[in-house]
């Protein structure tokens, strides 16, 4: 009971998202789901778990349980009972009807108190659950918008060439795993690594031989600062022409891509060390080298990386618009505009998936690399 | 101020320099070619060098070549034209700032149910920023071509991946704005006895202003972009991008060079125009430095 003593103004009391969970899983279990009359009863399974929210919800609200217990079985039960609910494909045989919508509203507001109610977590010394809390309630709306997008998908009958459903998209990336690889091969692991890293290599380069040239710090920083803000993208098919159909090309564009925003952002980088900090170099008699390693880049690595995440979005963006200039019959953007003239849109969803699953780690990759790298810095201070 | 400028120009120079000379370099094996087959020998240097500079479908036009082509594009065609510049130009304009204002809207609609809903900002912030991993502009071609079969064909579809592409530099730089007022200020509204409401109004907004104006800047550059690359798919119709991808067909590389020098261009005055707005608001509400 030790929530009901720290927070005693939310026992006893049923906030409005709880009870319209409630009262649309009652009803949408009374009313039928299917256009032929037969009600979710006629699953047990999903029937059961749809069954045993409503007790979980209320006890949950009235604090008759441990919050963390109830808020536990809560989510549980819930996500169970929306999934399999919503990837069972008896549900759409016959046309749905309003027992359906209900459930689908109730399958939405109960995720949603779910997530409100874990947000609303006093967290406070517990470091370890405020971290997992913070990391579960976005996947759990991801979860939520999965659900949805297939119930509704399916349930209205949307067209497959409009909005094919997650199951269909699931199932093409399973089926069609060489082809993905030999595209992701191609598209991923050669043109953006290697423009990725050529591009930010030589644009840092280039910084350290522009701040150490005023001269040429005045004249290229506005110059980089308005290249930045130029639809690049557009040398792509310049590039295709100088350079070939192959992914020798896409590298190129990758670089040009991501060579400014380095540029830029490590001659700031750069001047970020202050006069007191060059000033305690100076006391040590430390020369030019001396004071970039140990104090300029250090204090520059912040920006470096700030330009490394804008780049891992960009370089895969270039890679794959390239690709629609003109390609092998290999790549992920060629297979993305030659699916889409066939309609064979689920391909082209299982290959978008595929293409945010890679940029995802690879900035994933990169924060994570910035962690270690620039664990000084305040914002990545803990507490 | 005088500081910069004659470091740019002398970079300017210095780039154009190198572009001539890349010119040569770059079209010489075509121009021997081309003397081989007229059975010429022993070309002086000079003529060699003009010759590169001016031939019909250069690798690398030279720069006055590019010229001469905006200039006989925009200036000696009638705007309602297809072949002028200025037509193209316009319809991508077009398609730029819708996607860029529903972008701008959705994004400071996002910012503020962000900022005053601690779900949202727990659950749709993360999504906000993993949305922009997704390389939309992969699925640019997809939604053209969908939308294009359902009916829903022209601006739309194109302002849509604009919007796509702005409302993230948005939404991110007005949730800091909005979260900027220091809590000494919202204390102080709160001793008044504001409203939510009227604290949003009196007190974050303004405060979010100067931080709306620096993501305009780069929503606007995106949503040039989102644009341009939106008008690949639909068979070169008609835009920039249309202007780029037929001349990548034709190998018409001044042509496609001008699209690109347009781009910029557009890119450059779009931008400005909002660093404008940016100085007499910014006057208007005091806060200029």
């Amino acid at each position: 009971m030790t929530d009901a003593v720290t927070r005693p103004t939310s026992a006893l009391k049923i906030g409005p998202l709880a009870l319209v969970s409630c009262a649309a899983v009652v009803l949408g279990l009374i009313l039928p789901i299917n256009a032929d009359g037969t009600r979710l009863m006629a699953h047990p399974v999903t029937g059961t778990a749809f069954m045993l929210l409503v007790p979980i919800i209320l006890a949950t609200e009235l604090s008759l349980v441990r919050r963390c217990y109830g808020l536990m079985a809560m989510g549980l039960v819930g996500y169970i009972a929306a999934a399999l609910f919503a990837f069972n494909d008896q549900h759409f045989e016959t046309p749905v009807a309003t027992g359906f919508w209900v459930l689908t509203i109730a399958c939405w507001t109960t995720t949603w108190l779910f997530v409100s109610r874990l947000s609303g977590f006093d967290i406070t010394n517990r470091p370890m659950l405020g971290r997992f809390i913070n990391l579960i309630i976005p996947v759990c709306f991801g979860v939520t918008l999965l659900i949805l997008w297939q119930l509704i998908v399916l349930g209205a009958n949307v067209p497959k060439v409009l909005l094919p459903a997650p199951s269909d998209i699931g199932l093409r990336l399973v089926n069609s795993v060489p082809v993905l690889w030999a595209d992701f091969q191609q598209t991923f692991l050669k043109a953006v690594i290697v423009g990725y890293a050529l591009g930010c290599s030589s644009a840092f380069i280039t910084a350290i031989i522009v701040d150490r040239v005023p001269f040429l710090r005045r004249g290229l920083l506005p110059i980089g600062n308005f290249i930045s803000a130029l639809p690049i993208i557009g040398v792509a098919p310049i590039m295709v022409m100088w350079f070939g159909f192959e992914w020798q090309s896409k590298a190129a564009v990758v670089i040009i891509m991501t060579f400014f925003p380095m540029l830029v952002n490590t001659v700031s980088g750069l001047a970020a060390s202050d006069s007191m900090q060059k000033d305690l170099m100076r006391t040590y008699a430390a020369d030019y080298w001396q004071t970039l390693i140990k104090l300029r880049l250090p204090m520059a690595m912040p920006f470096i990386f700030n330009a490394l995440k804008i780049n891992s979005t960009l370089a895969l963006i270039g890679a794959i618009v390239a690709e629609f200039f003109g390609t092998p019959i290999v790549g992920m953007g060629f297979r993305i505009s030659t699916e889409v003239g066939r309609m064979n849109v689920d391909m082209v969803w299982a290959e978008i998936a595929v293409a945010a699953l890679a940029g995802s780690l690879f900035y994933a990759l990169i924060a994570q690399l910035e962690k270690v790298v620039t664990f000084w810095h305040p914002s990545q201070r803990k507490g | 101020m005088s500081g910069t400028v004659g470091p740019v120009v002398t970079v300017l120079i210095a780039f154009m320099a190198i572009w001539y000379l890349a010119a040569i370099f770059l079209n010489i094996p075509f121009q021997k070619d081309i003397y081989k087959r007229a059975d010429r020998i022993d070309v002086p240097v000079s003529e060699l060098v003009l010759d590169t500079w001016s031939q019909k479908k250069p690798v690398l036009p030279a720069p006055h070549q590019v010229v001469v082509e905006i200039y006989e594009t925009t200036v000696l065609k009638k705007i309602t034209s297809k072949r002028s510049l200025v037509y193209h130009t316009g319809i991508t304009l077009s398609s730029t700032m819708l996607g860029f204002l529903i972008g701008t809207s959705l994004g400071i609609l996002l910012a503020v149910g962000i900022v005053h809903s601690r779900v949202l900002d727990k659950s749709l912030m993360p999504w906000v920023i993993s949305s922009q991993t997704i390389p939309i502009l992969a699925i640019a071609p997809m939604i053209i071509v969908v939308l294009n079969a359902i009916g829903i064909s022209g601006l739309l579809p194109k302002a849509m991946i604009s919007t796509y592409l702005s409302f993230f530099p948005v939404t991110v730089g007005m949730v800091k704005g909005l979260r900027s007022p220091e809590v000494i200020h919202l204390d102080l509204m709160h001793t008044y006895s504001a409203t939510r409401l009227q604290t949003f109004l009196k007190l974050r907004f303004p405060y979010a202003i100067p931080y709306l104006f620096t993501s305009m800047k780069i929503g606007m550059a995106a949503s040039l972009v989102g644009a341009i690359v939106g008008e690949l798919p639909t068979g070169a119709v008609a835009g920039l991008g249309a202007r780029l991808l037929a001349g990548s067909y034709y190998g018409q590389t001044i042509q496609i060079w001008s699209a690109l020098i347009m781009a910029a261009l557009l890119a450059g005055a779009l931008v400005a125009l909002i660093g404008v707005l940016e100085k007499i608001t910014l006057k208007q509400l005091g806060m200029a430095q």
